[in-house]
């Protein structure tokens, strides 16, 4: 028999999941309703003068070449940081589940880099990758390679992606370090006798994994998305042009620092859409393909 | 039954303790003064300096108090200054940087303009006591000062007196011309004095506006803007491209090292990197902490091809605003008037100028100045003010004042790198700036209209 706690009082649960319901609806809510609202108006930056525009702002966002090369450089940047730190992640989750000695003290460290602030990881890679202060700088230009991210996109780009993932690969680390753990023994000693290691990974590990691997998926994509705001904005600024300005940077550029209220709203409004429409097809397609 | 009398209790107990920490009172006691806050951008040293200031004003006060708040840099504070004039509670006076003027100016209904400002408060007030081309800056085409300045600096040049030395050239005569200048850079190249020559600070700052000004061509109609919103870029025009191209021509030739934007170039003069830097005055007190050489300063370069140059230098830094409210009183707007009188003095100018590197602001304070011999010690100290007041400004020398000039900076440092890094042509370059930055520009004049 299974206990269950019923609650007698009719307006009790109300009164429990309240707080719940609160914080969403002030600080979820609330906000999108008002991206919603101001992404169709134009207004000057202290709310003097509001005028109606019906789609003008997004018309002019998405006719606006800039926004698209601002689309592409998110795709790119996303794909590759997801890649990058998924696949370190699980490269070192891997070997720290062989046994080898000093594993604990290993998987400690592993985990670390999660606990440094995305600001303060850029500047740790600022003062290893600036042309003239950092020591990978300047040995990079002493072996003749022309490192000058400051004007150099590609360059740029490549440094972003590399700050944002190394900051993530702790998480995936130990997510995939425990969905290692929890594979059955038996079902590995079992296949030893049949395929090599690299063999076994594929057909047994890595299937096995797929829930974890599903799950960082959608958290790593969001992470690229939308958490990797602080790495842009101390180490490039967006720059050089735009090499490194991903959509988010873009949409904090627009409203912060051009005090475009309304052109900020309607792209949050396309980035919400964008989320929604992502985070659907995942489930609807890939969780299809997941063995839980 | 009982689990469920537990679960509401604690549900009750929460909620109570809840309200009782909203219900506290906070421990704001009354005042005897009338209180005025003071919202600024200025990082230390600097904004020590100016905290010292406001608590040398309160001293000398017994009916007013000014409090001063550290909001972040110029565009934190004034992104707060607007968010909290937008939940009715703005500061009394906000500093503001002087490419925010424009927006300033168009919101009325939230500033006060400090002529409106001294006009009903009854103060004493003559805006010719101010430096002719800080006041330009900060008044309206008919003269009246919208807002009340304080830090104002100008853009020169900074150079490596060792490198000069080390490279065979002069230092007590350094360039004068952008001749001059890019042969200095280059020798300095090839007697590998330094590893770059010269590099540029606050590109758009450095290279376009003071650029204008002291080439006498406008960097946008309708005198750059100062007659009114209507205004279009001009910086796609001969010598603008001219200039460019010769930036780009010097980048290639490894005499000119682009830095990066706002002030991130900097970094290279103190190093010794750059033997060369265009920033601004208030530069000082970096230089004088990191250098380990012996260093000079001169005014910018300037084409001695153009007959219309050189001309004055425009500034650069900030000014204070008064902002309005739903529950401003006559009391408070007579305790700001009361401090801007205060800062306005020529002691505290004066003071503030020898500490800072930032320009005197009056007439006053530069004559108490010189006449103390400080500028025989201190000859750099001078070069700004000199520089500032060369000539009397014309049309494209008096300052500036374009809508949402931040993110018109922002794409002409956009359009410079591309050029750089030879995805586009000087010319191509200019173009897209002017044609990005007009549609900035009529976007503004709508939002504001």
């Amino acid at each position: 028999m299974r206990r269950r706690v019923i609650f007698d009082n009719k307006f009790l649960p109300y009164l429990l999941v309240a707080p719940q319901l609160a914080v969403t609806l002030v600080f979820f809510f609330w906000p999108a309703a008002q991206a919603i609202y101001w992404s169709f108006m134009l207004q000057d930056p202290f709310g003097l003068r509001t005028q109606f525009v019906w789609f003008e702002n997004f018309t002019a966002v998405l006719t606006d070449p800039l926004y698209l090369g601002s689309a592409r450089v998110t795709v790119l940047f996303s794909t590759a940081v997801t890649l990058l730190s998924m696949g370190a992640g699980l490269l070192f989750a891997a070997m720290a589940d062989t046994r080898i000695r000093g594993a604990r003290a290993y998987q400690t460290l592993m985990t670390w880099p999660y606990a440094v602030a995305p600001a303060v990881a850029a500047v740790l890679w600022l003062f290893i990758f600036h042309p003239t202060i950092g020591i990978f700088g300047r040995a990079l230009l002493r072996i003749g390679i022309p490192w000058d991210y400051k004007l150099n996109g590609p360059q740029a780009l490549v440094l972003v992606i590399l700050a944002a993932s190394w900051k993530q690969v702790s998480y995936n680390f130990l997510f995939f370090l425990a969905g290692l753990q929890s594979i059955p023994k038996s079902v590995i000693e079992a296949a030893t006798l049949e395929a090599g290691p690299a063999r076994r990974f594929r057909s047994i590990v890595f299937p096995l994994l797929s829930p974890t691997t599903f799950f960082l998926l959608v958290v790593n994509i969001v992470y690229a998305f939308f958490d990797t705001f602080g790495v842009i904005h101390a180490l490039t600024g967006g720059g050089p042009a735009k090499a490194t300005e991903t959509l988010i940077y873009k949409v904090w550029t627009d409203g912060v620092i051009n005090l475009d209220l309304g052109s900020s709203s309607a792209q949050s409004v396309i980035l919400l859409i964008i989320v929604i429409t992502l985070t659907a097809l995942q489930f609807k397609y890939i969780e299809h393909k997941v063995h839980y | 039954m009982l689990r469920t009398f537990r679960f509401t209790g604690l549900a009750m107990l929460a909620l109570v303790a809840l309200v009782a920490t909203a219900l506290v009172p906070s421990p704001a006691a009354a005042q005897q003064k009338v209180q005025v806050d003071f919202w600024h951008g200025l990082t230390q040293p600097l904004g020590g300096i100016l905290e010292q200031i406001v608590t040398d004003f309160n001293a000398s006060q017994t009916k007013y108090q000014v409090n001063a708040t550290f909001k972040g840099s110029y565009p934190e504070t004034m992104v707060g200054a607007i968010a909290a004039f937008r939940a009715g509670n703005a500061p009394h006076i906000v500093q503001m940087f002087e490419v925010g003027t424009a927006t300033m100016m168009a919101a009325r209904g939230a500033i006060k303009p400090v002529y409106q400002l001294m006009q009903e408060t009854g103060t004493p007030f003559d805006p010719k006591v101010y430096v002719p081309a800080i006041r330009g800056y900060y008044s309206t085409s008919d003269g009246r000062m919208m807002s009340m300045p304080f830090n104002s600096s100008t853009s020169i040049t900074w150079y490596n007196w060792d490198a000069f030395k080390k490279a065979g050239l002069d230092p007590t005569r350094p360039p004068r011309t952008w001749k001059q200048t890019r042969e200095a850079a280059k020798k300095i190249r090839e007697t590998n004095a330094a590893a770059c020559g010269i590099t540029v600070g606050w590109p758009t700052w450095t290279q376009f506006e003071q650029f204008g000004a002291i080439h006498d061509v406008p960097l946008a109609t309708r005198a750059n803007g100062l007659d009114g919103m209507d205004a279009e870029l001009r910086i796609n025009s001969v010598l603008y491209l001219r200039h460019v191209q010769t930036l780009i021509d010097m980048q290639k030739e490894g005499s000119f090292k682009y830095g990066g934007r706002d002030n991130a170039a900097e970094a290279l003069f103190p190093s010794g990197e750059c033997a060369m830097v265009h920033t601004s005055s208030a530069f000082r007190a970096r230089v004088m902490r990191e250098a380990k050489f012996q260093w000079g300063t001169t005014y910018l370069p300037f084409y001695d091809d153009v007959p219309t140059a050189p001309r004055n230098s425009i500034i650069g830094g900030a000014s204070f605003w008064v902002m309005t409210g739903p529950k401003r009183t006559a009391e408070e707007y007579k305790a700001v008037a009361e401090f801007f009188r205060y800062i306005s003095q020529t002691d505290v100018q004066a003071k503030w100028h020898m500490d800072t590197g930032y320009l005197p602001i009056t007439l006053a304070a530069y004559d108490k100045v010189k006449a103390s011999g400080f500028y025989e010690k201190n000859p750099d100290m001078e070069i700004p003010y000199k520089e500032l007041t060369l000539t009397e400004p014309t049309e494209n020398s008096r300052g500036l004042r374009l809508g949402n000039m931040p993110e018109i900076r922002n794409i002409i440092q956009e359009e410079l790198e591309k050029a750089f890094q030879g995805q586009e042509g000087a010319k191509q370059a200019m173009d897209n700036a002017v044609q990005r930055g007009n549609t900035v520009l009529r976007n503004f004049e709508r939002a504001n209209r």
